[in-house]
């Protein structure tokens, strides 16, 4: 491979493309990925398929990306056709896909009912969609737009180009620089300079060094780095590729979750290609450097995501962490040099290159540049993955570009940074989304997950969820972050089962220091963030539960207890025959009855009146 | 038996996950057992005890035979703001099973997961290497007859 190549490959893939959409052609386009697959975007593919092959339907080309975002409206499907707008359908389902067929395909006549924005005419796209408005796709500029599975696309998206830039015309040092003047923060959570951290590998004594990719993404609510793997896979080689120029390495691992077989398949098929082009393997465009990239997988080990009990892993051990220093940068895989980043980082790299420091410190905030992005979850309208500038309100992250909240009930807050990191509420909305301004709520940006939550959410119950989480997860290392998240979860089961004493507050915040302090990483000394901030800003919710006995939310079982009215009940016997304990009597078309002693308190009846007759209190 | 795996990586510890991952998958009871440690611990030359901690580490691996299909239902706080408790509900009755437990005809195993990356399809199960997302009760009904009807 050489600059030249990489020129004719890319003019190729493009004409390419245009062929598709030459005059009276069609382009159907499915978003296949693990979120699109788990809507049943294989059986919308299947009808698809079947349709154009039973009506004989020529020229239309079928084609597969990545995910575009938006999650909640999966499968999506796209339909592009030359000098008209792209037409975007969402939560397709093969019935509707046959409509689509017939209507737009056959009939020329868009869809409009079936539109993902549900909207008419003049959102016909999408893009001008608040959703898409607001963005700023770097990382994800890919993501959704090209085939995963084809070099070739990649190629002709300007893939490769900053590696032949950096191959060709920059020196390791000069690499470095431009990501350090960047400004580029890891993308893992504790936001460290990347020039800087690759300046420390490359510095290191030792003729074998590392560059790992940490795709080991576990924090609940996160899936960027899925996304990413499955969207747009080269983007992360090239980075790596990049990575090991600058600090002088000749191997790079990808350290995935096993949880992500659709992520490691595309991986896999990425480097086959990479291989088979020349961008991986022996002097890569013709400039001496060599470099191999193997993928590793997990085993379901959450702490494998902290950078030395991931090497750990990866030699065959258990993963837990090591002291620090020595700090990878000097001794790490196999006792050698190693540069860590994770999926998110690395994605970012080839747009630096190509388009310089300066650029890139355009967007964001001074000392946070770039863009991030975030994975939205819960209560929101908009779930799924969005890419915003540093510096975004998150009032603007939730309420325009995630449109705000899905139920009537009004947002509570915002759990930021998985079990790291903590929730922030209603009041801080106008905080800006920038390492530091996080920080300082005492939540972290972590890897970039939102779980939105709305009034029907109890904060202790999301503190005890976390601290189980952490509890569970912790690998016994250290005595405090193995027994103390053990007593402070047990605190917090006591207080939601209205056992709870308020001495039990002070007890939670002197654990919490104490475990902060006296942990080897990142897990421990993280792990009570989700109390300290429910503490800071919902500590009422406590108290109500402590002194009062009383889930403000009504979500703690042991707190709340559903009744029915018998002046609203009609008889219809629809919560009897719901109930999973058959803990409801009564005849039909006469008031029922819940017999409390039976009731575990699932909230099924609850759901299923239709007439408001039970109440929770 | 485990030559055919074995041929596949070298002799050395880092293969070590690699090796119990293909054991297990390839077990029929989806498991790794006593017999499978002694094999793996003669080929890399390491002690049982080494390869008991590390297969008790990770969560993926199982020291007790399983189902033919493990179900692994997400229980992380963007399912569960989406009602993955009234699914695992669904989940029990339809099979009969806790958590942890195994139908009496080795189909099916039951069991509880942190977040698998899909939170916008929340609540969300996963089913050996497939996902399934926007679960409601009649889905997940389906979806057992479905694989009940494949085999």
């Amino acid at each position: 491979m050489n600059l030249e190549k990489l020129r004719e490959i890319r003019e190729v893939s493009l004409q390419d493309q245009q062929q598709v959409l030459s005059e009276g052609n069609i382009k159907i386009t499915i978003c296949m990925s693990t979120s699109g697959i788990a809507a049943g975007a294989r059986e919308v593919k299947k009808t698809l398929l079947r349709e154009i092959a039973e009506r004989d339907i020529k020229q239309v080309v079928v084609a597969q990306t990545g995910e575009k975002g938006l999650q909640t409206f999966e499968p999506v499907i796209i339909v592009e056709e030359k000098d008209k707008p792209r037409v975007m359908y969402g939560n397709v389902t093969p019935e509707i896909m046959t409509t689509i067929i017939v209507e737009h395909i056959l009939n020329g006549q868009p869809v409009k009912r079936f539109l993902w924005t549900g909207e008419d005419a003049d959102k016909i796209e999408g893009q001008e969609h608040p959703f898409f408005e607001k963005q700023v796709k770097l990382v994800l500029s890919n993501c959704g737009e090209i085939d995963p599975e084809s070099i070739d696309e990649y190629i002709g998206a300007g893939g490769y180009q900053a590696l032949g830039k950096a191959l060709s015309s920059m020196t390791p040092d000069e690499v470095i620089e431009e990501i350090t003047n960047a400004g580029l923060r890891g993308r893992g959570g504790a936001g460290f300079s990347t020039g800087l951290k690759w300046s420390f590998t490359r510095k290191a004594t030792g003729d074998t060094k590392y560059i790992i990719c940490n795709a080991d993404e576990g924090d609940p609510g996160a899936f960027m780095d899925r996304s990413v793997l499955e969207g747009d896979p080269h983007a992360v080689l090239e980075g790596m590729l990049i990575a090991g120029y600058a600090i002088g390495a000749r191997e790079g691992i990808v350290y995935t979750r096993a949880e992500y077989p659709l992520a490691i398949h595309r991986l896999e098929i990425a480097i086959k290609q990479a291989q088979k082009f020349g961008l991986l393997g022996e002097n890569i465009f013709e400039s001496g450097f060599s470099f191999t990239i193997e993928i590793r997988q997990g085993a379901g080990a959450f702490v494998c995501g902290e950078e030395t009990a991931l090497i750990a892993s990866i030699e065959g051990e258990r993963g837990m962490p090591r002291i620090r220093p020595p700090f990878p940068a000097q001794s790490g895989l196999w006792g050698k040099p190693t540069n860590i980043n994770n999926v998110e980082t690395f994605a970012n790299v080839r747009h630096i290159i190509i388009h310089g420091a300066e650029w890139y410190r355009n967007m964001g905030t001074p000392k946070s540049p770039g863009t991030k992005v975030f994975a939205l979850a819960g209560k929101i309208k908009n779930s799924g993955l969005i890419e915003v500038p540093m510096g975004m309100p998150l009032r603007d992250v939730i309420f325009t570009v995630g449109g705000g909240m899905k139920t009537d009930k009004p947002f509570k807050a915002v759990q930021m940074g998985g079990p790291s990191g903590g929730c922030i509420p209603a009041s801080l909305l106008d905080t800006i989304v920038d390492y530091d301004s996080i920080n300082q709520t005492g939540a972290i940006m972590g890897s970039g997950g939102m779980v939105v939550m709305d009034s029907s959410t109890c904060m202790v119950d999301v503190a005890k969820f976390f601290l189980n989480f952490t509890q569970n997860e912790s690998c016994g290392k250290c005595t405090f972050c193995r027994i103390g998240t053990n007593r402070m979860l047990e605190i917090l089961t006591r207080i939601t089962e209205g056992k709870g004493k308020m001495e039990d507050l002070d007890i939670l915040m002197e654990l919490s220091k104490k475990i902060k302090t006296t942990s080897l990483c990142g897990l421990g000394q993280t792990a009570p963030n989700p109390v300290l901030t429910t503490l800071k800003y919902f500590r009422e919710e406590y108290i109500a539960h402590i002194q009062d006995k009383r889930c403000p939310a009504g979500v703690c079982k042991a707190l709340i207890t559903f009744k029915i009215d018998a002046e609203k009940c009609v008889g219809c016997t629809a919560c009897a025959r719901k109930c999973p304990v058959n803990c409801i009597s009564g005849e039909v078309k006469k008031p029922h009855v819940i017999n409390q002693d039976a009731c575990i308190k699932c909230g099924s009846c609850y759901d299923t009146c239709k007439f408001n007759a039970i109440t929770k209190s | 038996m485990y030559e055919a795996i074995f041929s596949k990586y070298a002799p050395t510890k880092d293969n070590l996950i690699y090796i119990l991952h293909e054991i297990q998958d390839q077990h029929p009871q989806q498991y790794i057992s006593e017999e499978a440690i002694s094999a793996v611990s003669e080929y890399l030359s390491i002690t049982h005890a080494h390869i008991y901690g590390v297969l008790t580490f990770y969560s993926m691996f199982s020291t007790k035979p399983r189902g033919k299909n493990i179900i692994r239902l997400c229980e992380s706080p963007p399912c569960f703001l989406k009602g993955s408790e009234a699914i695992l509900h669904s989940l029990r009755d339809i099979l009969q099973i806790k958590v942890g437990e195994t139908t009496p005809d080795g189909l099916f195993t039951l069991e509880l997961t942190a977040c698998l990356g899909v939170c916008g399809n929340a609540p969300v199960m996963m089913i050996n290497e497939d996902v399934y997302g926007d679960l409601t009760e009649a889905k997940v009904t389906k979806i057992i007859a479905d694989i009940k009807g494949r085999i």
